[in-house]
């Protein structure tokens, strides 16, 4: 009855080999992105985020590599692809919007040429028709005198008309899927707001769904339906943007949000989350906040909490919210002397 | 009233981004000069936090590093605590020196790799004389211990640290000193929120016990606003607005600072719907006439395309908008009332 998701990705596992062990960079992900809708994704610097976006469109840099799980977009599965198939995928399928506009496009060829390839790679259409569709996206996307500007350079541009040309760009195949990362990061906060406008105006028009990958809470809260918060390299929580922004339910979650600095509130002190996110390396056993969580107990040092469902449709990775283990958290150090458990 | 510790008047800096001259000869073409800073005037009281916000290329930056003395201003005056900074040398500036000191924004760049963390802390109190010997290790591993590190840090080096851990030994140093002021170049914009937070936290914490003055550079307004008593916005060089930081966010008198506001995501899901901003900050190499900011201006009139406007007194500060001028504050923010 009900459609498949977009994009599905179930216990997604990415490693790094290195001399000294395998690093685990994605530990377990897993989450839909339905039709139209706008998945959130945000969490601290090597959190993962971006490696999520580059395990689902196969641009994983080497010795990166899926180690397990499974990426479907609407039911084909893709992460077992062929970089040949994958190719046809990127782009066609899902649109790419990165952080730098410069690194998305080519300073050698005029914007047009590389609209026109692009709308060419995937639509069997003549050089003038691709052209008048290039000129009318590149409208779309808010570029005055499309017409003529068609014919500049990347460094013609601004940075904010840069990124707009990068939109026009990730759009001009009609993809489901557009993945977002950090497309904001580099612009001024007056240039930031348009562009946020207009990547949710512009994906809601043509039915796309979007991944947006980003450290700003508030770029989420302005424009994501659901958020997923990740947290060395592991789902900490996801559910609908309201709710995990108004009631976190993960302590690192209640963290984050205290600590970010607000327009509106007049606080002296920000809530402060001791220490730092470990290194991969580091990563200690049970759940991977235990060392920085105030609320943490027994169970958490030595069992990885699974996410678990809430009401409303929300996940949170959190041994606190267990039925099984909450007299265990009140009773204090029952499991104490127990020898570590096995790793889930 | 008392004489306010730090006082900026009529700052310019001029950059000559002209060709080569050879090639202005060969190939024609003028010289072309880029005006950073213009006619910039403030004033920080003592034990107070002054922000100055605005976007890239505002002149946020060229500002901190004239006032520190890493930039030699192309006319204006710095005058700290009484004594003008650009006519003292010798002895008497060495003496001023050890008074002000600089946080930057990159705790990777602004730390030497190959320096022992002590020695860096170490570095001013060497350069000024402070202390001597064992007195010297001593102080170190008092700030370290300020600024939340342990004192046998002082043997490692910068990279065995984390971003907000090396930002930590950056703020140590700078108080190595003993300095009544400092200037902080965006210092938390390399790190992540809840390390921020702990930055934030601390750098209040240090001025409630040391009674020190910052000048605070941002771009981010809720950082700002967190932290600031006043406030200065800039625009492409110039200070369109200053006001005390509660009644910059509650009513902002300068078109641009309201744009600013505006353009803030909003994390309190208020619903409130941003009004849309047009436009980019425009090339300073070549700044529009007239005030900088009327071809984005939703209020411009005949006469902002012509004239610069003067900074005129409003209710906690000053405004450079020809609009303050004619329609005075409480009138405004009626209009801001309407509009939400």
């Amino acid at each position: 009855m009900t459609e498949p998701p977009v994009l599905s990705v179930r216990d997604l596992i990415v490693e790094f080999p290195t001399r000294r062990g395998t690093l685990r960079a994605l530990d377990r992900i897993s989450f839909n992105i339905r039709k139209g809708e706008v998945l959130g994704m945000v969490g601290e610097s090597g959190a993962g985020k971006s490696l999520t976006g580059a395990a689902i469109i196969g641009l994983l840099e080497p010795p990166g590599r899926i180690a397990g799980g499974e990426v479907h977009l609407r039911g084909d599965r893709i992460d077992s692809l062929s970089p040949e198939a994958m190719r046809k995928v990127r782009g066609r399928r899902i649109g790419m919007v990165f952080q730098d506009p410069l690194t998305s496009l080519n300073p050698l060829y005029t914007v047009a040429q590389q609209l026109v390839e692009t709308i060419r790679t995937h639509d069997d259409v003549t050089e003038a028709a691709a052209r008048a569709r290039a000129i009318a996206l590149l409208d779309r996307v808010g570029i005055p005198a499309a017409a003529r500007r068609i014919d500049d350079y990347p460094h013609h541009f601004s940075g904010g008309m840069r990124q707009r040309v990068v939109i026009a760009l990730a759009l001009c195949a009609e993809p489901e899927l557009v993945i977002a990362d950090e497309p904001t990061t580099a612009l001024d906060v007056s240039v930031q707001a348009q562009i946020i406008d207009l990547i949710k105006e512009i994906c809601a028009e043509r039915g796309a769904s979007v991944l947006l990958i980003t450290h700003d809470m508030g770029v989420i809260a302005e424009t994501a339906d659901r958020v997923a918060v990740l947290y060395a390299g592991r789902l900490a929580e996801l559910g609908p943007v309201r709710d995990v922004i108004t009631a976190a339910e993960h302590p690192y979650t209640q963290g984050l949000m205290g600590s970010i600095p607000t327009l509106t509130l007049e606080s002296t002190r920000l809530v402060q989350i001791p220490g730092a996110m470990p290194r991969l390396n580091e990563i200690p056993t049970g759940c991977a906040f235990n060392p920085r969580c105030q609320q943490v107990f027994a169970r958490c040092r030595t069992e990885r909490p699974s996410p678990i469902e809430r009401p409303g449709g929300r996940q949170v990775a959190c041994w606190l919210l267990s039925e099984t283990t909450a007299e265990e958290a009140h009773g204090g150090t029952a499991l104490e002397g127990r020898g570590p458990l096995p790793a889930l | 009233m008392e004489e306010p510790l730090l006082k900026v008047e009529g700052l310019c800096r001029r950059f000559d981004i002209s060709r080569p001259w050879l090639n202005r000869v060969l190939e024609g073409g003028e010289r072309q000069f880029l005006t950073a800073v213009a006619d910039v005037d403030i004033a920080i009281n003592r034990g107070e936090t002054f922000a100055l916000v605005g976007e890239s290329g505002s002149g946020k930056s060229t500002i901190a590093r004239m006032i520190v003395g890493l930039l030699a201003p192309t006319s204006g005056q710095i005058i700290f605590d009484g004594t003008r900074l650009d006519g003292t040398d010798g002895s008497k500036m060495r003496a001023l020196r050890k008074r002000f000191q600089m946080i930057f924004q990159d705790p990777f760049a602004s730390l030497n790799p190959r320096w022992r963390v002590g020695d860096i802390i170490a570095e001013p109190i060497h350069r000024f004389g402070l202390l001597k010997g064992v007195a010297v290790s001593h102080r170190v591993g008092e700030l370290l211990d300020t600024v939340g590190l342990s004192a046998g840090d002082a043997d490692k080096f910068p990279h065995e640290f984390s971003g907000g851990q090396r930002q930590r030994i950056a703020i140590a140093r700078a108080l190595s000193s003993k300095p009544q002021f400092i200037v902080c170049d965006e210092p938390t914009s390399a790190l992540d929120v809840s390390v921020q937070a702990q930055i934030l936290n601390l750098m209040r914490d240090l001025q409630d016990e040391m009674g020190l003055t910052y000048l605070f550079i941002s771009h981010d307004l809720s950082v700002v606003r967190h932290m600031a008593t006043r406030i200065g916005v800039l625009y492409l060089g110039r200070l369109v607005e200053t006001a005390e930081s509660k009644t910059l966010f509650r009513s902002p008198d300068h078109p641009y600072t309201r744009m600013l506001l505006d353009a803030v995501p909003d994390l309190e899901l208020s619903g409130r719907r941003r009004q849309q901003v047009d436009g980019e900050i425009p090339n300073p190499i070549d700044p529009p006439p007239g005030c900088a900011f009327h071809p984005r201006c939703p209020r411009v009139m005949d006469r902002c395309r012509i004239e610069v406007p003067k900074p005129v007194p409003t209710a906690s500060g000053a405004a450079a908008c020809f609009a303050v001028e004619s329609v005075p504050s409480p009138a405004l923010g009626g209009l801001a009332k309407v509009r939400s």
